[in-house]
């Protein structure tokens, strides 16, 4: 069984937004957005637009009924600017005609006056001028003040990791339809319909019973559209529910990548100390986090960074200092990871740091140092099933890491102009959403009296499988085919109040909702069941492969025969469940708690080889041992890590944002922001599961650790697979340069290769 | 008229020859399958093949229908993801796909499928890195592309094992294409050559691979003339000592064509890092001259080869490329006058050439810096050499100091060296989203090693260079 998708994909017939046959009168929308980083909005005149060719109407913040307000976290974000501009793609307003390009020829005639004020680009500088978003956050545990007199080695740093732009292969868009009394029917490319459907009804000052969002699937999320579809959403909504007309937005490539945000940019400062051994002592960072113009994800995002500050490692003295820093980019967002890889790049490099100072490998102080049972995390959560140290053995075992490295070394004496370099790179990422009230979903079954079963959940498809897996949980647990289940869209008027579709956490709050649902069905049809067999005990009935079994024998009953009967002796033939994270929760006050119901843990080993002559490279191979929990849908647990290792290799090394000093992006096109291709992926990936201890896994104690049908969140935690690649190549081009000055600035693009080859030699 | 074959289905239409097929392929036949992801041929998801008779025998190559007007399909067959899937069932790409892991969001996943299908359509021996260089312009975001190689893999075997008198049987029998492409030929064949006159047109378009991506906006609107049907040849001619090479010669066209891997054999592979195949099946030789990008990788290396464009308009004209650029984007080309066909000598014996690239991703990418070389070595004595330089300067740059420094001088690490520092006096790079002006500078000088490291590994020591 695959991606039920698959099949709809490969012959081009799964519908997207721009896909939706839509009304003959729909009207086309785009959008006008700031020129400048930061300024006043002087004069701003749509009377010329407004007489341009098909155009049927302008909006802007005026125009809105309801709040000028998109702001999940913090309402610091309008929808439209009014006087001021924050970034370069600040929306200004919406222009819809009968035609897009007339649309956006339109926006060339809109007449705007700013007064320029110089942007803050540099988070350091944000936060040298007291611009945050948040106050500080800090997260502490044992006392590092104290602990720097103990130990042999101290060693400080910077490191520097860039944004990344999720290139969604699908841009963001939204068509909206008006119907009777106000109800607006909202298509939106969202992994977050609540969000889409509450601030609709915020803008337009509608209560939300009035706004139907509808989710089909997206070609691609990535976290660039839980909270960044909204806005889209909300201007098309706007223009539909003022024209009365449906309206169809889709953002272009270019200004998709220009006006959404993106993974954030991240500056930090380390202070690591270890004793002779290479055990660390204690460890201090602070991060300035680059969070744009507002808020949007950014302080849940800066929270996870700080969680994993110290990834696979347990370190007694921890100070982490997160800060969000407000500046004149586009406010950043969500990426797969949420702020976590740019914590574990920090901590990596500093033990990189260390282990070159001192001359001893970098997996010799890995090791002295991985997470064992019971270890705290500076939040408070003490490790239980920890796999950090097995996955990391298993993986120097398996791929026997000490062979690997004797060649690497061997070639590098041997060959001047080419060098390999390897690493190894362990992970430890907390599931759950960290903001505890999220951690709730629901699942919406019905069976209809042919047999056949719909399928409702919070959960948004987005490529990445969950319907499959939805599909799959509610197969096993009521042991019928698949085939008889459909998944249907994700929509706000069959489950409601929902989470976002994020967090690596779909599949386990949605499965475990949908669990419940079936069990509830379950137990109804049995006792159908058992009233027909004359069974007294209804617990004693049980569903065996679309057949019903009375104390294990066989008998002539179906499911479908038991659909039947439900329904004629007038049983509900549709449940709904909730679903919430059991034992979770934090307090921001202190910072501890027990924010995560569990952690994934896994180790890769990454090869890479480098052209010393051009500064050019490649990913030999990836090889990892990873905690899958229990598998039940391999090809798509595979895909995931394969493709979360490419990404994150892409975020490492060809995938670079620059600015200019107005704050405009550069590389604002696919030409110039350069996403993996396929001759760009590593040429092997070979992937082991971590062997699970079954009887442990059924223990009592770790049942609220683990995912529906004891599997593990799988979205998230491979990127950080591709962290490795950074310090593997720094690693080849130190085999070249040996007085190089180690530097911690990704993406190691091949320019910055280049200039390391050859800092001391041009 | 424009009339073509899309699918099965006979399209005759009076829509703006200059239309993007990709528009009229989603929005005219509804057919949205074929999916917008950039518009500017960098995403492939777009990808359509396109059929065309040449000497009564259909050839099909892919392209990435956002660039392309409708005016250039005049009879040609266009093939979308639906026409791949007519007869109901999937095909053995399409299986593949599925069972491998080879789709996750679904969005990239059409143009993989006919990019796919073109390299099976093209190639009867399967060599899985020609098929991933095939694919090399489809962007997924999703899978990480290995279950999509692993997918090329299995198709691979299940065509090996296919039935059928010739290729095109087989894989029909395979079922890798529909049985009705056998009957596309004569149906072409009864659409009669275009003829599309227009006055006083506004642009010129060849490939329009760079055209639709700039301008498309403008474009759609406006009077254009869309070169069609050897208007202006599409022939490379070897003639005495000259190559004559047609101004709408495709860069596909050129680094496969005979004569030119005759006298450049290492030339196919280096150019693959031109574009992707669906970008270098449609731009042609005089776009990328006439375009003036300094980092064109054909330009570059056509300035090695000491060129001549020859141009066209009241009277005829020949100038040496290196003295058509001015300066940014600026031509010694009068605004009436066309650049009709390229020539150069075919080069001496023991000539020997070299085209060097690094730009921030290997493939589909444009050049930080690119460089050519085109070199005589006699007795250890270099006899005549030209060195190029591409994105250096506000023009694709001939290193004119540099090559006059190092003619006749002897072949040493040491006069590699100098000839450097020379360059370093010829260029003048700027800071941009291809890297810093320091970068390109240090890049340069390291391609021009890696020309002399590459091509006389007895005589240059690498590490007497670095």
């Amino acid at each position: 069984m695959k991606n039920i998708d698959s099949v709809r994909h490969v012959r081009g017939e799964s519908i997207f937004i721009d896909d939706i046959k839509i009304p003959q009168n729909t009207l086309f929308a785009y959008v006008f957005y700031s020129s400048i980083a930061n300024g006043k909005i002087l004069e701003i005149d749509f009377s010329e637009a407004l007489k341009s060719k098909g155009v049927k109407g302008i909006f802007s913040a005026k125009d809105i009924p309801g709040e000028n307000q998109i702001g999940g976290i913090i309402s610091d974000e309008n929808l439209f600017a009014e006087n001021e501009v924050h970034f370069i793609g600040h929306p200004i307003a919406i222009i819809v005609a009968e035609k897009y390009l007339q649309a956006k020829e339109a926006s060339k005639k809109i007449h705007i006056v700013y007064e320029k004020q110089k942007p803050i680009l540099d988070p350091r500088e944000a936060a040298k001028n007291d611009s945050f978003i948040i106050p500080p956050r800090v997260f502490q545990l044992g006392n590092t003040d104290e602990t720097w007199q103990n130990c042999d080695y101290i060693f400080e740093g910077k490191v520097d990791s860039g944004g990344q732009e999720h290139i969604y292969l699908e841009t963001q868009g939204a068509v909206v339809i008006p119907f009777e009394d106000d109800l607006l029917k909202v298509y939106s490319a969202t992994q977050n319909p609540t969000a889409v459907q509450r601030t609709i009804a915020r803008i337009l000052a509608l209560p939300m019973n009035k706004v139907e969002v509808n989710v089909q699937r997206l070609g691609g999320g990535f976290g660039g559209k839980e909270d960044q579809a909204t806005a889209w959403a909300c201007m098309t909504a706007l223009a539909a529910y003022k024209l009365k007309t449906p309206v169809k937005l889709i953002l272009n490539r270019q200004d998709d990548i220009r006006i959404t945000g993106k993974r954030h940019p991240y500056s930090s400062d380390y202070k690591i100390g270890l004793n002779k051994e290479g055990k660390i002592l204690a460890y201090e960072v602070t991060f300035y986090q680059n969070a744009g113009a507002a808020a949007d994800l950014s302080p849940a995002i800066l929270d996870r960074t700080l969680f994993h500050c110290t990834n696979s490692y347990f370190i007694p003295n921890v100070k982490a200092t997160g800060l969000s820093c407000k500046t004149n980019l586009v406010p950043f967002t969500a990426f797969r990871g949420f702020g976590g890889p740019q914590g574990m790049f920090v901590i990596e490099s500093a033990i990189h740091h260390a282990a070159n100072e001192m001359n001893i490998p970098v997996t010799e102080i890995q090791k002295k140092n991985l997470l064992n049972e019971n270890d705290e995390f500076s939040y408070g959560q003490k490790t239980k099933n920890c796999f950090t140290i097995k996955s990391y053995k298993l993986s120097e075992e398996k791929f026997d890491l000490k062979k690997l490295q004797e060649e690497v070394d061997e070639f590098n004496i041997k060959n001047f102009l080419v060098k390999k370099g390897l690493a190894v790179m362990p992970i430890t990422f907390g599931i759950s959403f960290t903001t505890t009230f999220l951690n709730q979903a629901s699942a919406l079954i019905h069976i209809y009296t042919d047999g056949s079963i719909n399928v409702s959940t919070a959960a948004v498809e987005m490529g990445q499988g969950v319907n499959a897996k939805m599909k799959r949980i509610a197969a096993k647990i009521l042991s019928v085919d698949e085939s008889r289940i459909n998944v249907d869209s994700t929509n706000t008027s069959r489950v409601v109040n929902t989470s976002p579709t994020a967090a690596s956490k779909g599949t386990d709050l949605n499965g475990f909702a949908v669990i419940d649902a079936c069990n509830i069905l379950l137990e109804r049809l049995k006792k159908v069941a058992a009233e027909e067999l004359g069974e007294d005990d209804w617990r004693n009935i049980t569903f065996k492969n679309e057949k019903v079994f009375d104390e294990n024998e066989p008998t002539t009953l179906t499911f479908v025969d038991v659909i039947k009967k439900a329904y004629f002796n007038r049983i509900s033939l549709t449940a709904q469940a909730f679903h919430s994270t059991p034992n979770i929760y934090f307090d921001t006050k202190t910072n501890k708690g027990n924010p995560f119901s569990y952690h994934v843990y896994g180790t890769a080993i990454i090869q890479v080889t480098l052209d010393c002559l051009r500064g050019t490279y490649e990913t030999d191979f990836v090889k990892v041992v990873h905690d899958f929990g229990e598998s039940f849908h391999r090809q798509i647990d595979i895909g995931q890590v394969e493709g979360a290792i490419v990404q994150g290799i892409g975020w490492m090394s060809s995938e670079e944002l620059i600015w200019n000093e107005d704050g405009k992006l550069l590389t604002d096109a696919l030409s110039t922001y350069k996403v993996p291709d396929i001759h760009a992926i590593p040429k092997e990936i070979n992937i082991e599961p971590l062997p699970y201890d079954k009887e442990k896994l059924l223990n009592d104690e770790f049942k609220d650790q683990i995912g529906p049908l004891n599997s593990k969140a799988i979205g998230e935690p491979p990127f950080m697979y591709g962290i490795g690649f950074y310090f593997a190549l720094l690693n080849a081009i130190k085999s070249f340069n040996p007085k190089l000055k180690l530097k911690y600035n990704s993406p190691l693009t091949p320019e910055k290769v280049l200039m390391m080859l050859y800092e001391n030699n041009f | 008229m424009t009339e073509f074959i899309l699918n099965q289905k006979k399209i005759v239409t009076d829509i703006l020859p200059t239309t993007v097929l990709l528009d009229f392929i989603r929005r005219e036949q509804k057919l949205t399958g074929t999916k917008e992801g950039c518009r500017e041929g960098d995403c492939g998801a777009c990808t359509v093949l396109i059929g065309e008779l040449i000497n009564n025998k259909i050839h099909y190559k892919t392209v990435n229908s956002c660039l392309v007007p409708i005016g250039s399909v005049h009879r040609k067959h266009i093939i979308t993801i639906e026409g791949l899937t007519e007869n109901g069932s999937l095909t053995p790409i399409q299986n593949a796909l599925v069972d491998e892991g080879g789709t996750q969001c679904g969005f990239c996943t059409p143009g993989f499928v006919v990019s796919m299908t073109s390299y099976f359509i093209n190639n009867k021996n399967y060599d899985v890195q020609k098929a991933i260089n095939t694919i090399g312009g489809n962007v997924c975001r999703c899978t990480g592309y290995h279950g999509i190689i692993r997918s090329l893999n299995r198709t691979a075997e299940l065509l090996n094992s296919a039935d059928g008198k010739s290729h095109l049987e087989k894989l029909i029998s395979a079922n890798i294409i529909p049985e009705y492409f056998k009957k596309i030929p004569k149906q072409l064949k009864e659409i009669k050559s275009a003829k599309f006159k227009i006055e006083k047109p506004k642009y010129l378009i060849g490939g329009g691979t760079d055209l639709y991506v700039q301008k498309w906006e403008d474009i759609v609107n406006s009077k254009s003339l869309i070169i069609v049907d050897k208007k202006i040849s599409n022939e490379i001619i070897k003639k005495e000592n000259e190559i004559i090479i047609g101004a709408s010669v495709t860069i596909e066209d050129f680094i496969t064509n005979k004569t030119i891997k005759k006298y450049f054999p290492q030339i196919e592979e280096q150019l693959e890092l031109f574009g992707s195949l669906p970008i270098r099946n449609k731009a042609t030789i005089a776009g990328n001259i006439v375009n003036a990008s300094p980092i064109g990788d054909l330009t570059n290396i056509l300035l090695t080869l000491n060129s001549k464009v020859h141009l066209e308009g009241k009277k005829k004209r020949i100038i040496p490329l290196e003295n058509f650029y001015l300066g940014y984007k600026l031509l010694n080309k009068k605004k009436n006058e066309i650049v009709t066909k390229i020539t150069f000598e075919i080069p001496p014996k023991n000539f020997q050439f070299n085209f060097e690239k690094v730009s921030k991703r290997t493939y589909l990418d444009i050049a930080s810096v690119n460089s050519s070389i085109g070199i005589l070595v006699k007795d250890n004595i270099i006899q005549d050499v030209r060195i190029s330089a591409g994105g250096v300067a506000p023009i694709p740059l001939y290193l004119k100091s540099t090559s006059e420094f190092l003619t006749n001088k002897e072949l040493t690490s040491q006069n590699v060296k100098e000839a450097t520092q020379i360059a370093f006096s010829e260029i003048s790079p700027i800071s941009d989203a291809r890297g810093s002006a320091e970068y390109k500078k240090l890049l340069l000088r390291q391609l021009i090693y890696a020309h002399f490291i590459l091509l006389f590994p007895d005589k240059i020591n690498a590490e007497e260079l670095l």
